[in-house]
């Protein structure tokens, strides 16, 4: 069932291409009902899932026998969250791109690509077919950024290219290096991960190789240092694009590091451990300072995002189920919000005003202009800052609680990290809607025009999600923790201290 | 199982929703389903109080469910008598300050009064929730539910400096509010459990220190803790010197909305010494006894100067408000002493607790009653509220002059009036356990009669200030308006058991939980 979101999101492709060129309005459609459909199937097939702590297999099929590859799709309850969660991001990302004018086909037809090589990778527990999807991600990024983009564009799709790129290559120089290990070991060929993850690979090895793979995912993660692409690829991009990019493909690293770096190199994990808690707490704390003091408002939540998956990062980093289940949680509450954030910004007000400059939005009292866009920020603010209520509270209380036992140091500066979280949300609520500074006289000869109905679904759907996990945080969470708890499964080995030899 | 205060807690917050979609143009229909929202409210609060059986300090009307199971939280409401008291002081402040919001939107310069009239009601179901709630997720949820509203309402419908003032009132509480929240997870995973009730057991077997330490391997951890939570409350209530927020808070907000700040919000922090901090931690608050002494008589003497030095009349009652606050403080911290030589000492310390509570609905009344006084004036003056820009108006608005003066004097400690009888509890139980604090406090309560009647002589006494001449006295409305309030405060004065005999069996309690 599940395997359908990637078919029929590539189907969709298809039929967009075969499309006259000059029919925006079917494009859209097309584009829509494709999404729609992904994310209805992806809902039904995870709530069909009876034993969401158990790998089910979708379906295996060998594909490369002399290298050990098959085409194994699968999915536990940690793929089921996150595949929902892309369901939700498409959907609302073309709710956000309706008014796509410029080459609208081709812009939905790589929007979608996108999207199914996104399922793909949650989907996939083969080695070598994750990271083909992982690598398939990269093109339609790169030419959404480049071609519909703003401000820099063809730096900002470069850079973000250039950056998987190197990113995919570590990954890729450590997973040959592990295959030529556990073909040694298992005296077979072995790409699947479930096998892998039970193969003990040695220990001095494990250090080495560890690093490379989980930094490689971890570049796209966003994790300091290496998250200088992050920024400016989400300013770049138009707005569906940076949705996505928060959203979903910043999770795409995250889910690496875990699925792939940690489950396989158990032993590199718990040496490496503390850098990696370092670096989450520095980016938490770098991320939200920088974002305390950009003039551009898409900076700001470009910045915001690098900080909220330092959370993510410190939640692998704590080897604790309490931390995971938050680590987790975070990923898809983060993917809502950051894409509820963007859509806010790039769609509502930089469509409308062409500025997203605070010295010009101060003086524009959009909060009076545009009352949905600023009530939708509002809120958006409140659930990213992390208040109660939101499905951001109780991802980060979960990262914060296994933080706690681990590096209760850190996690005592990664609540400075929050509080400065409070102040820069404040000042881009303040600043880009209800300033105080004299205002501009209203141009009423070309008045804005008012929020759209299908942003208005995007805006609601979005909140709704976060609000719903927010205060009935089990629905997710029945999904999440079985993964970690049960003794059978591939996470095992993390959680037992010192277990593996 | 009953869901009263489940009912009661969605009350004011589905009317909030309701109101604000009625939209800016129906102001009428939006004020009057906010108050009649507010209304349904009290009726239910004084339902609650009339079925709650006082004979008992035990929490009653309590819903427990599984919301989390995972992570330890519950969904767990009840009330003892403190709880139930706190409702009934919502309840009646938040129809108050609905009732004068009127003016605001009456010269068409302000706008948007549905979501004002929202965000009170919102503000009253975070109250309702954070006095209801006993597991610390759900509590926290309503603390911080509170707080959005709360920073809406200054930061749009304000004074002229209402962006710096809301911006640093909503981080001042945030930093309180994350070292809380830090506390809280340390505790949760030392001991498994986010129940106010349970940790509070553990805390007085001793339990609770030894399992931070084994958790956390730090020998001072369950001070460390302790101080984090004890910012969280600090902040809100205030206590100097985290006070400081508060004045530019208060005097930006507008009039109403002060009512509700310093009326109920305040006595959150109040509330969470009296439910979390003393329970939880009473060993460590006897560890550095003598220099939370120091900081409540601080805020007592300080903040009483601070206010007689104000220019302003809404400056100068939001520094008597630290003061009056501050009066609970010392009895809390007082009442934690281990008092050997002092005879009954379950009885001082029962006496000062008793007086902290009925201190805290005084203040709730008063204070609330009398920037209820400054929100009428500024109706008259157009804004102006200078003590130096008023004189003389008791000739020509003797009503309100009198009406206020009650409140004054109220406020001041007046015997007759309720203020006095919390503030004589308080002293008498502080006295025998504290006596150099008491003693240095009082200096406090001097000090808090002269700016008083120094505010009276300026504003109501003296030559008349020509400029009003024909300000118009108190109308039939507003005095109704004011009545309920002026009318407890004289029922509170001579009958302070209706409070203190509903309160009683709790305090008991909690002075039992103390001694180990």
């Amino acid at each position: 069932m599940l395997a359908w979101t990637i078919y029929i999101t590539f189907i969709g492709v298809l039929v967009l291409m075969l499309l006259p060129r000059d029919n925006a309005r079917a494009a859209r459609i097309v584009a829509l009902l494709t999404a729609i459909a992904g994310c209805v199937v992806a809902f039904v097939g995870a709530i069909q899932q009876t034993d969401p702590g158990k790998v089910t297999e979708i379906t295996r099929v060998s594909w490369i026998p002399s290298i050990g590859a098959h085409y194994y799709l699968a999915a536990d309850g940690i793929s089921l969250v996150l595949v929902v969660l892309t369901g939700l991001a498409a959907v609302s990302g073309i709710l956000f791109s309706w008014n796509i004018e410029k080459r609208t086909k081709e812009f939905f037809a790589f929007y979608l690509a996108l999207i199914g090589g996104v399922y793909g990778v949650f989907l996939s527990f083969d080695v070598l077919l994750l990271f083909v999807f992982y690598e398939l991600t990269i093109i339609p990024k790169y030419f959404l950024i480049a071609r519909w983009g703003s401000t820099r564009k063809e730096y900002g799709a470069m850079k973000l290219a250039l950056y998987s790129f190197v990113g995919s290559h570590l990954v890729l120089i450590g997973l040959i290096a592990a295959w030529v290990v556990a073909k040694g070991r298992l005296g077979h060929a072995s790409l699947d991960l479930i096998e892998l993850s039970k193969v003990a690979f040695p220990i001095a090895f494990q250090h080495w190789v560890f690093p490379l793979v989980f930094v490689g995912f971890a570049i796209l993660a966003g994790m300091w240092p290496f998250h200088t692409w992050a920024p400016t690829g989400h300013v770049a991009a138009p707005t569906a694009g940076s949705m996505l990019l928060a959203g979903v493909v910043m999770k795409l690293g995250a889910y690496g590091c875990l699925r792939v770096a940690m489950v396989m190199f158990p032993e590199g994990v718990r040496m490496w451990q503390g850098d990696i808690a370092c670096l989450a707490v520095a980016g938490i704390v770098y991320g939200a300072g920088v974002a305390l003091v950009q003039r551009d408002f898409k900076f700001v939540i470009g910045y915001s995002s690098v900080s909220h998956m330092g959370f993510v990062l410190l939640g692998l980093a704590t080897l604790n189920t309490i931390g995971l289940d938050g680590a987790v949680l975070q990923m898809f509450s983060h993917g809502i919000i950051a894409g509820l954030l963007f859509g806010v910004v790039g769609r509502m007000v930089y469509d409308r005003t062409h500025t997203r400059d605070f010295n010009d939005l101060e003086t524009m009292q959009l909060g009076n202009l545009l009352p949905f866009a600023g009530v939708t920020f509002v809120i958006a603010g409140i659930a990213s800052m992390g208040l109660p209520g939101f499905s951001g509270f109780i991802a980060e209380l979960q990262v914060l609680m296994g933080a706690w036992t681990v590096f209760p140091k850190l996690t005592i500066l990664s609540g400075v990290g929050i509080l400065i979280g409070v102040a820069y949300t404040l000042r881009a609520i303040q600043k880009g809607f209800y300033s105080d500074a004299p205002p501009k006289p209203v141009d009423h000869a070309h008045p804005m025009e008012p929020i759209s109905m299908p942003e208005r679904f995007g805006a609601v759907m979005l909140i709704g999600a976060s609000l719903v996990i927010g205060l009935f945080p089990g629905l997710l969470m029945n999904w999440i923790e079985p993964c970690f708890n049960s003794p059978l499964s591939m996470f095992a080995r993390l959680l037992v201290k010192g277990g593996s030899q | 199982m009953n869901h009263w205060l489940t009912i009661l807690t969605l009350v004011p917050f589905i009317g909030g929703i309701v109101v604000a979609g009625l939209g800016a143009e129906r102001k009428n229909l939006a004020r009057g389903l906010a108050l009649a929202t507010s209304l349904v409210g009290l009726g239910g609060a004084i339902c609650l109080w009339l079925h709650f059986n006082f004979k008992s300090g035990d929490l009653q009307f309590v819903e427990k469910f599984d919301w989390v199971p995972t992570i330890g939280i519950q969904y767990f409401l009840g009330v003892d008598g403190l709880g139930a008291l706190m409702v009934l002081l919502t309840a009646i402040v938040t129809p108050l300050a609905i009732l004068v919001s009127g003016t605001l939107f009456a010269d068409g310069k302000q706008n948007n009064s549905h979501v004002y009239y929202a965000l009170v009601l919102w503000l009253q179901a975070g109250l309702f929730g954070t006095f209801t709630a006993l597991n610390f997720f759900h509590w926290f949820l309503f603390w911080e539910l509170g707080l959005i509203p709360a920073f809406f309402l200054i930061k749009l419908w304000g004074g002229p400096k209402r962006s710096p003032a809301a911006t640093q009132f909503f981080i001042y509480t945030m930093v309180g509010s994350v070292a809380l929240l830090l506390s809280f997870l340390a505790i949760r995973l030392a001991t498994g459990s986010f129940d106010f009730i349970e940790l509070a057991g553990m805390a007085k077997s001793g339990v609770l220190v030894t399992k931070l330490q084994a958790a956390f391997g730090w020998k001072n951890i369950g001070l460390i803790i302790f101080f984090g939570a004890f910012l969280g409350f600090a902040v809100k209530v205030p206590l100097i010197p985290f006070h400081t927020w508060l004045p530019a808070a208060y005097s930006e907000a507008p009039s109403p909305v002060t009512m509700l700040l310093t009326g109920v919000m305040s006595k959150m922090g109040v509330y969470g010494f009296l439910r979390i901090l003393l329970p939880i931690f009473p060993d460590q608050i006897r560890a550095v006894l003598t220099p939370l002494l120091w900081l409540a008589v601080a805020t007592i003497v300080l903040s009483a100067c601070a206010a007689f030095a104000q220019k302003d009349i809404k400056r100068m009652i939001a520094y008597s408000s630290i003061n009056h606050l501050g009066y609970c403080l010392l009895a809390l911290f007082a009442a934690t002493a281990v008092a050997t030589g002092v005879n009954n000492s379950d009885l001082q310390k029962a006496a000062a607790l008793d007086g902290a509570l009925l201190q805290m609905f005084n203040h709730g009344l008063t204070a609330s009653a009398l920037f209820l006084f400054v929100a009428l004036l500024e109706r008259r003056s157009g804004g102006l509220r200078g003590l130096d820009d008023f004189g003389g108006l008791r000739k020509i608005i003797p009503v309100f002059t009198g009406l206020m003066g009650i409140s004054i004097f109220s406020s001041l400690g007046l015997p007759g009036l309720n203020g006095f009888v919390g503030e004589f509890l308080i002293f008498k139980g502080v006295f025998p356990l504290a006596p150099w604090a008491a003693a240095i406090s009082t200096i406090g309560l001097l000090v808090t009669a002269i700016f008083l009647l120094t505010l009276i002589q300026r504003v109501f006494c003296g030559p008349l200030n020509e400029r009003w001449a024909k300000m118009p006295d108190l109308t039939t409305a507003e005095r109704f308006l004011v009545l309920p309030s002026i009318a407890l405060m004289f029922v509170l004065g001579i009958w302070p058991q209706f409070i203190l005999g509903a309160v009683d069996a709790t305090v008991v309690k909690l002075v039992q939980q103390l001694n180990f």
